[in-house]
Order: C-alpha cells, then sequence, then structure tokens
C-alpha cells in the first residue's frame, strides 16, 4: 500500500486498481463514489462543528470574553454537546406550512453546499473530481443554496421568513457577479477554469503576488462578494436576529435547524478553500524566487496542512469582518454592489486583461 | 472629473475607517490579558470583589472587639422594608448613670435590597458594606444575622 502525503496520487490509484481487481467496473464506480461520499460526510460534520466552535472563540476573544470552556479541555467539545441537544429537539409542525417544500428546504442548502465541495482539490491526488471547468461549477452549485432559503422562507408561512429569504435573494444574485468577476480575473491570469491547472500555475508563486495590485483587489472583492454571499455578518440581512428573530428559519427546529446551521458554515469554508485555492495556491507551499534553503523547509511541510492553513487564515478574516462591522441597511448593501464592487471589479478585468496580454506578471 | 475624484475619496476614506475598527477587535483578539470575564467557581480564592462591592451590611470591630453603634435606631428608621432591628439595653455607666447601649443588632439578609440608606446615614459610620457574596443557606432562618460581635462594646469616645 503506498502512502505518501506529499502526494496522494499513487494512494488513490492503488485504491482504484485494488477495486477493480476486484469486481466489475460498474460496481467500482458505484464503490468510489460511496467511500467518497462518506469521506467528505465525515469530514463535512468535522469541520462543521469545529468551525462553530472556531467561531465562538474567536467572537469571544474579540469582545473581551472568554467563549466555551466548560465541556471538555477549552470548552472543545461544546459544540457536540449542542449538536446532541439539537438532535433531541422536537420537530415542531407548522399551522399552513407547506410541508413538502419545508422538509425539502433544508436539504437543498445542504446539497448546495455538498456538491461544492467535491470540486475543490485538498492536496496533490486529493481531490474528487477535477472538472475542466471547475470555477464555473463551483459558482453555479454554491449559488444553488438560496433556492433552499428562498424555499424555506416561502414555505413557512411567516413574515418574518418570506421577508429574510427575499432579502437572501436580492442579496445573492447582486453578489454573485462580484464573486464571478473576481474570479475571471484570476482565470484571465491562470489562462484556465481547472482547479488543479489554476493551483499547478501557482508553483513559482501565488497568483496574489504574481498578479500585482489586480490580483489583490480581485481578493478583497472576492472575500467582500463571498462573505455577502454566504449569508454572514456584516450582511447577514437574511436572518437579521433584531429584526426577522432568525429569518428564513426561524420556522425550524432540531436537526432541520441544525442543517442550515450547519450549512451556513460549510459554505463559509467552501468558499474560504475556493480564496486559498484560486488566490493564495491551494495546497502549494510558498516560494520566494531562488531561497532554495526556505523552499525545500516550506516543502517539507504536507501540502494539505498548506490547504488547512490557508483556508483557516481566509475563514479567520471572515469571522473578523463579522465580529467587526455593524450589520448593512438593504439600500447601502445594494449600494455598495452596484456603486463600487461592480464598477472596480469590471475595471479590474480590464487592468488584468491588459497586464497579461503586455505580459508584466511574473 | 471632480465627482470621479471624490468617488475614489469615498473609497478610501471607508476603507480606512473600517481598518480601523478591525484594529481594535484585532489588538483585542491577539492580546488575551484583555479578557474581563472571571472563571468564578475556580477562582474562589484569588477572587477580589471591587471596592464599590455591596455583598452584605457588617458592622465592623476592631481588635479589642469594640464597635461604633451607639444603638440610636436611625438606620432602622431609615431601611425601607424593615430589615434592621435595633434591639438596645440600658445599662449602668462607670458613673453611675443610666446609659442605651445595644443589645442586638438584627440584619435579615433575606429581606435586604441593598439600598445603602442606613450605611449612608448612620452619624457614626458604624456600618459598612462587607465583599461576601456567597449568601446561599438551606434554612431561611439563617439569613438573620447579629451583626455586633457577642460581649462586644461600644467605641471609646463615641457617643
Amino acid at each position: 500500500m503506498p502512502f505518501d502525503i506529499y502526494d496522494f496520487t499513487s494512494f488513490t490509484k492503488w485504491i482504484d486498481t485494488s477495486l477493480h481487481n476486484a469486481m466489475s467496473p460498474f460496481w467500482t464506480t458505484i464503490t468510489e463514489m460511496l467511500i467518497i461520499g462518506v469521506v467528505v460526510l465525515v469530514f463535512y460534520a468535522i469541520v462543521g462543528l469545529f468551525l462553530v466552535y472556531a467561531e465562538r472563540k474567536v467572537c469571544a476573544f474579540m469582545q473581551n470574553r472568554l467563549g466555551p470552556n466548560r465541556v471538555g479541555p477549552f470548552g472543545l467539545f461544546q459544540t457536540i454537546a449542542d449538536l446532541i441537544k439539537l438532535l433531541f429537539v422536537e420537530l415542531i409542525p407548522i399551522k399552513n406550512a407547506d410541508k413538502f417544500l419545508f422538509n425539502l428546504a433544508p436539504f437543498i442548502v445542504i446539497i448546495a453546499s455538498f456538491m461544492a465541495i467535491a470540486a475543490i482539490p485538498f492536496a496533490l491526488g486529493l481531490h474528487a473530481i477535477d472538472l475542466n471547468i471547475g470555477i464555473l461549477y463551483v459558482i453555479a452549485v454554491s449559488s444553488m443554496g438560496v433556492i433552499g432559503v428562498l424555499l424555506a422562507g416561502w414555505s413557512s408561512n411567516n413574515k418574518y421568513s418570506l421577508i429574510g429569504a427575499i432579502r437572501s435573494g436580492a442579496q445573492i444574485v447582486s453578489y454573485e457577479l462580484s464573486v464571478g468577476l473576481a474570479l475571471i480575473t484570476i482565470v484571465i491570469l491562470a489562462g484556465s477554469m481547472q482547479l488543479s491547472v489554476i493551483v499547478e500555475a501557482q508553483r513559482e508563486g501565488w497568483f496574489i503576488f504574481r498578479g500585482h495590485i489586480p490580483a489583490f483587489i480581485a481578493f478583497i472583492i472576492f472575500l467582500i462578494s463571498s462573505t455577502a454571499e454566504t449569508n454572514r455578518g456584516p450582511f447577514d440581512l437574511a436572518e437579521a436576529e433584531s429584526e426577522l428573530t432568525a429569518g428564513y428559519h426561524t420556522e425550524y427546529s432540531g436537526i432541520k435547524f441544525a442543517f442550515f446551521f450547519l450549512a451556513e458554515y460549510m459554505n463559509m469554508f467552501i468558499v474560504a478553500s475556493i480564496a486559498a485555492t484560486v488566490f493564495l495556491g491551494g495546497w502549494m507551499p510558498f516560494h520566494v524566487g531562488s531561497w532554495e534553503g526556505f523552499n525545500n523547509v516550506m516543502d517539507f511541510i504536507p501540502p494539505f496542512i498548506w490547504y488547512l492553513g490557508k483556508t483557516a487564515f481566509v475563514i479567520f478574516m471572515m469571522m473578523w469582518f463579522k465580529w467587526t462591522f455593524p450589520r448593512l441597511r438593504i439600500d447601502q448593501l445594494l449600494t455598495l454592489e452596484w456603486k463600487y464592487l461592480l464598477p472596480i471589479n469590471l475595471v479590474n478585468v480590464l487592468v488584468m486583461a491588459f497586464l497579461v496580454l503586455m505580459g508584466w506578471h511574473f | 472629473m471632480r465627482s470621479i475624484i471624490n468617488y475614489l475619496k469615498e473609497i478610501v476614506f471607508g476603507i480606512w475607517s473600517l481598518m480601523k475598527g478591525m484594529k481594535v477587535t484585532g489588538s483585542y483578539f491577539f492580546r488575551p490579558g484583555t479578557i474581563v470575564t472571571q472563571k468564578y467557581p475556580n477562582n474562589r480564592k484569588e477572587l477580589v470583589m471591587f471596592d464599590r462591592f455591596k455583598g452584605e451590611v457588617v458592622m465592623p470591630h476592631n481588635e479589642k472587639n469594640e464597635h461604633k453603634c451607639t444603638g440610636c435606631g436611625i438606620c432602622e428608621i431609615n431601611c425601607p422594608n424593615g430589615t434592621i432591628e435595633v434591639l438596645s439595653k440600658s445599662i449602668l455607666s462607670e458613673d453611675g448613670k443610666k446609659k442605651r447601649v445595644i443589645d442586638k443588632h438584627i440584619y435579615r439578609l433575606g429581606m435586604c435590597t441593598f439600598c445603602a440608606l442606613c450605611v449612608k446615614t448612620c452619624p457614626s459610620n458604624a456600618l459598612a458594606f462587607g465583599q461576601g457574596f456567597e449568601h446561599a443557606v438551606f434554612n431561611r432562618e439563617l439569613l438573620i444575622k447579629q451583626l455586633n460581635n457577642p460581649g462586644s462594646q461600644l467605641m471609646k469616645g463615641v457617643e
């Protein structure tokens, strides 16, 4: 069994060939899909639970508090206790709610984030599906979550839910533009939409450094607009507690609420991993020109750690935004998008195209 | 042209003001020393309450077991909900005169609202606020306290 933490290609190949030897190609595909599904599910649960804990800790430290510190060392098991409690909570049936859509909505939200995770390269060879239009696929799939949010708001038969859902729709439709254009800036620089090619192109230097100022501006715009896309503060109008009780998931309880909660954190993780992959070099180590020794030390750190570290950095930035800035009003939100981010973004794409045309990037 | 400059100025100013806010929260995040939360039941031994904390009404005694309460009853009159009861007795002083001293200064902690009227109005500063705050007991009778120590006397020079 070949196993190498720097290159998982041989390991996944070995699993593939040994499955092929044992059964027919049809059943091999089915088994591989099952294995990946289970692995992603476990990863999903662990990351979701850890992110809830991390959010509470980060928020507490920024507000001069301690955060969860009773269950387990440093309160590490707090979220597990919360999850067990949520599993036991009663599922309250809503009067005059559209039962089918009401039950379907949490699954749509969670499936949308589940599908996006398949296209993300975790390390060399740890990549469930390497589409040649990876970025397009990720944008398309991650924006499907809003359908679940809209359905949840519509089917709950509750005015708060409906207002929250419609706000969320307006917000995601407008901010999707900025996310797409920010990623297009890097697609111009990389010359490909395939995520593995994009990561490979950053072997000599991450795109945020190679693309000069336009790449940096694109990174900032991506951070802002993806925060808005995941319905997180300061853009959390869809679930503004002080105005709409809980927004689109007001009527949900128990495990269905947990699905929405988990999907919010997973969307944050997916957005952060896309930012890490596209702008910060994915699992590529940090290299500086001709410093041989430094580069060798950086190569020694496994790619998976690099990937997780960069993702954690982006997630920390998003949490920092959330716990610093006050919530925007709906008109301020749309002004920010249509009057500031979109024009800057369009100019930015033009500048980047010019830069690539003249060959001024590294 | 002017409007474009204003537009760019607005963006730069906006980013600058956002960074200012992030500097505050970021500095708190990276300095765990600024955390104000007390890990209460664990730090019972080193927990210090602040000076003006109103834990309970106490009557300070000096090392010779003397207090300053003359038994005038002003605290009892001022107490809005009848928490304090001053039971006085009369004794014969050294020069053969009758003198009023306190027998028992009864303080019912369960009824006290910590308004501090008794402490503020005491003419001889006999009462004060203590720092103790863990008053939970299983029997209500235990909340009725006698503030003067048994066998204590009036401090010399306090009339």
